[in-house]
């Protein structure tokens, strides 16, 4: 479903992502872990299209169209979704304007009609429950004043209303007090499926408990170090990034 | 009249062939009304930058423009169908028509009103009952720092003259439109209402002022306005003039004890447009809302100075002042207030945000407070600013293209001085507006 090859990604002069290349299949989740300035913020947003970041080489495949080409817009309308580390907050849009613009627009793009007003509340309804929302969230502007969690759980609810093919998690579990992460996280076990892909991006395992992923990655320094299953992420929790970093091969020597 | 060499001058003289025509029986009180008025009017001249109340805004450009008078009475093709767009919908109103400063009674629509309740022509007034207005009628606009309105009070002929006596609640609006139009000279009209709400009243009153772009001419309007004690007002000002007029309106108003008045300012039209709101409180427990939304494009100016008086104790003044700028346009917002010995638990807010949607706009913004009373709470904010890139990119990667996010975050930015509005055909038809206004007309669809 993505292919990822050999990406090197900078900012201004410094190279953030120095040759990432990954592979995932419909169905598959997959974890990016790594510790902090390791590049896992920017590979995800580099997937979702902000153009801060310069892509200097490598591809990005979804579906076998080429990504990169696309606007951030036409990549939501393809099927991409990323749960933001930070959402922002954009008082005077309520939310449910918000979902049903977009909502529409990513229809429109497929050619299907505008979604009809009363299958719109009982689809948001159903969503909220999942996540645990009351009424008058609808109703609020997009994420003002919202705390930490709730911000999360709307990120997760905005995916389960819009139902993307490929979903990139940035950092979801971070903010999120116990409760609110078992919610969260059954909203993204719910939407597990065989025709829908994840890539979770995360510097703790604690989301990985809920969230049991296929395949894990370890990023260090812009670069894939090592791969594994769900144990990997369990040995990371345990004995930290130390092992691997001495296990990593060297950097090359500047000239 | 030729102003190219002596504008001051011009004026005067044309003055004293004004006064010529006028009704001789006019009253007495009204004739030394204008008198002093165009005293001070050639006293004062016109402002330039260097005075305070003016510094952004030059006016030098518009006296080079050789306006003539408008001839009155004269319809000058204004028909109903081409006032329609100024209207608002399904809105029940009682709708007075002036054209070019005159009023229009067969372009007016007159709606049964409550008893006692009068609504007319203000020339009308001053011929049947000049009585009514001489308490009021030039009472209350400070002209004697305005030379704009000194004028509008010398050559003052017409507009609207509304009271409600005491304990009368009007339920549905009132509208007055004051539609111009020049064909081929630019014409100079002037508007002046007089609105006086008794004790314990209610009334919304909306004020537009229309014209076709690119027609050329200058509004010259002011309204005095008198809340009288428990009275509640709700007052719309649209201005929606041709893109190559000048627009100068000024609005006076006097709250009496615990009078609660709203003034909705929503200025979009003009080349040059001055929003001027004086208000003050005369008595105490009041309270006060300026509510005001400024869109310019091109190379439009919209300038608004506002004026609040704490004068009397335990008054509310909350003002919002919006402004959206694009292209090469210009923006003012001045806003003072005052809060006088004695004027203790006064609470007032100011704040004025602005938006730049392009890197050649400008805004000026200008807050103001000045505070001999000890026992208060005010304060005041103002922001100028751009729109917010990472909320662009948050709502495309929800699959909404950029124009379409610019246009949604560039009406969320007013979205709280609409939501002021409490009128539904007149929040609805203010939402249509300013979604046209947008950058290529977007349709948002409902409503935020």
């Amino acid at each position: 479903m993505l292919e990822i090859k050999n990406l090197h990604v900078k900012i201004g002069d410094k190279q953030i992502l120095k040759g990432i290349d990954l592979s995932i299949k419909p169905g598959e989740v997959h974890a990016i872990m790594g510790p902090n300035g390791s590049g896992k913020t920017t590979l995800a947003q580099v997937l979702a299209g902000r153009v801060t970041f310069e892509v200097t080489q490598g591809q990005v495949l979804f579906e076998g169209k080429d990504l990169l080409a696309l606007r951030p817009e036409d990549r939501a309308r393809e099927g991409i979704f990323m749960a933001f580390q930070y959402p922002v907050e954009i008082p005077g849009v309520s939310n449910a304007y918000f979902l049903k613009a977009a909502l529409n627009a990513i229809r429109k793009y497929r050619n299907q009609e505008e979604i009809d007003a009363m299958d719109f509340v009982s689809l948001v309804h159903e969503r909220m429950t999942l996540l645990g929302l009351d009424e008058t969230f609808m109703k609020r502007g997009l994420n003002e004043g919202f705390s930490g969690g709730e911000k999360k759980k709307n990120e997760i609810f905005q995916m389960a209303v819009l139902e993307p093919k490929f979903c990139v998690l940035d950092e979801t579990d971070s903010g999120l007090d116990i409760d609110a992460l078992r919610l969260v996280s059954e909203g993204i076990n719910t939407m597990r499926g065989p025709a829908r892909s994840m890539l979770v991006v995360t510097h703790y395992q604690r989301l990985l408990e809920y969230v049991v992923p296929d395949v894990v990655h370890v990023l260090v320094d812009g670069k894939i170090v090592k791969s594994g299953d769900a144990d990997l992420a369990r040995n990371l929790e345990k004995h930290g990034y130390g092992w691997i970093l001495e296990e990593a091969p060297k950097p090359q020597p500047v000239r | 009249m030729a102003v190219a060499v002596e504008p001051v001058q011009a004026y005067a003289t044309e003055f004293e062939s004004f006064e010529k025509t006028l009704d001789p029986v006019e009253p007495e009180w009204l004739r030394r009304s204008r008198r002093a008025a165009i005293a001070h009017f050639r006293e004062i001249g016109f402002p330039t930058l260097k005075h305070e109340e003016w510094k952004y805004t030059n006016v030098a450009p518009v006296l080079k423009v050789p306006f003539k008078p408008a001839i009155l009475g004269r319809p000058d093709g204004v028909v109903r169908e081409r006032l329609e767009p100024y209207t608002f919908g399904v809105l029940k109103a009682t709708l007075l028509v002036f054209v070019n400063g005159r009023y229009a009674p067969r372009l007016s629509y007159l709606r049964p009103l409550p008893e006692g309740v009068r609504v007319m022509s203000l020339a009308e007034a001053v011929r049947e009952d000049a009585r009514a207005l001489e308490p009021h009628l030039t009472r209350l606009s400070k002209y004697e720092k305005d030379p704009f309105a000194a004028l509008n009070t010398a050559f003052l002929q017409d507009g609207a003259f509304v009271e409600v006596p005491k304990g009368v609640t009007v339920e549905e609006p009132i509208h007055l439109l004051f539609a111009s139009t020049s064909k081929d000279v630019p014409l100079l009209s002037y508007a002046r209402n007089l609105i006086v709400l008794g004790p314990r009243t209610a009334a919304t009153i909306i004020e537009t002022y229309a014209g076709w772009t690119p027609e050329t001419y200058m509004t010259n309007a002011v309204t005095e306005i008198l809340a009288g004690p428990e009275s509640v007002l709700e007052h719309y000002k649209m201005q929606r003039e041709s893109g190559g007029a000048y627009h100068f309106g000024a609005m006076a108003v006097a709250q009496d004890r615990s009078a609660n008045a709203s003034f909705h300012s929503i200025s979009l039209g003009g080349a040059l447009a001055r929003n001027y709101v004086d208000t003050i409180f005369r008595e105490e427990g009041g309270s006060l809302l300026l509510n005001g939304l400024f869109m310019t494009s091109g190379r439009q100016q919209a300038d608004n100075y506002t004026r609040i008086d704490h004068s009397a104790p335990a008054c509310t003044s909350v003002e919002l002042y919006k402004g959206i700028l694009n292209d090469k346009s210009r923006g003012v917002f001045n806003g003072n207030i005052i809060v006088r010995h004695g004027a203790q638990k006064t609470v007032a807010r100011q704040t004025n945000k602005n938006l730049l949607l392009s890197t050649e706009a400008f805004v000026d913004s200008t807050p103001g407070l000045e505070i001999l009373a000890d026992d208060v709470k005010c304060n005041h904010a103002s922001t100028i600013g751009q729109l917010d890139e990472s909320a662009i990119f948050y709502l495309r990667t929800r699959g909404i293209d950029e124009e379409a996010a610019r246009n949604i975050l560039t009406y969320a930015f007013v979205a709280d001085v609409l939501g002021h509005v409490k009128v539904a055909p007149i929040k609805i038809k203010l939402d249509q507006l300013v979604l046209s206004r947008l950058p290529k007309g977007a349709s948002l669809g409902e409503t935020l």
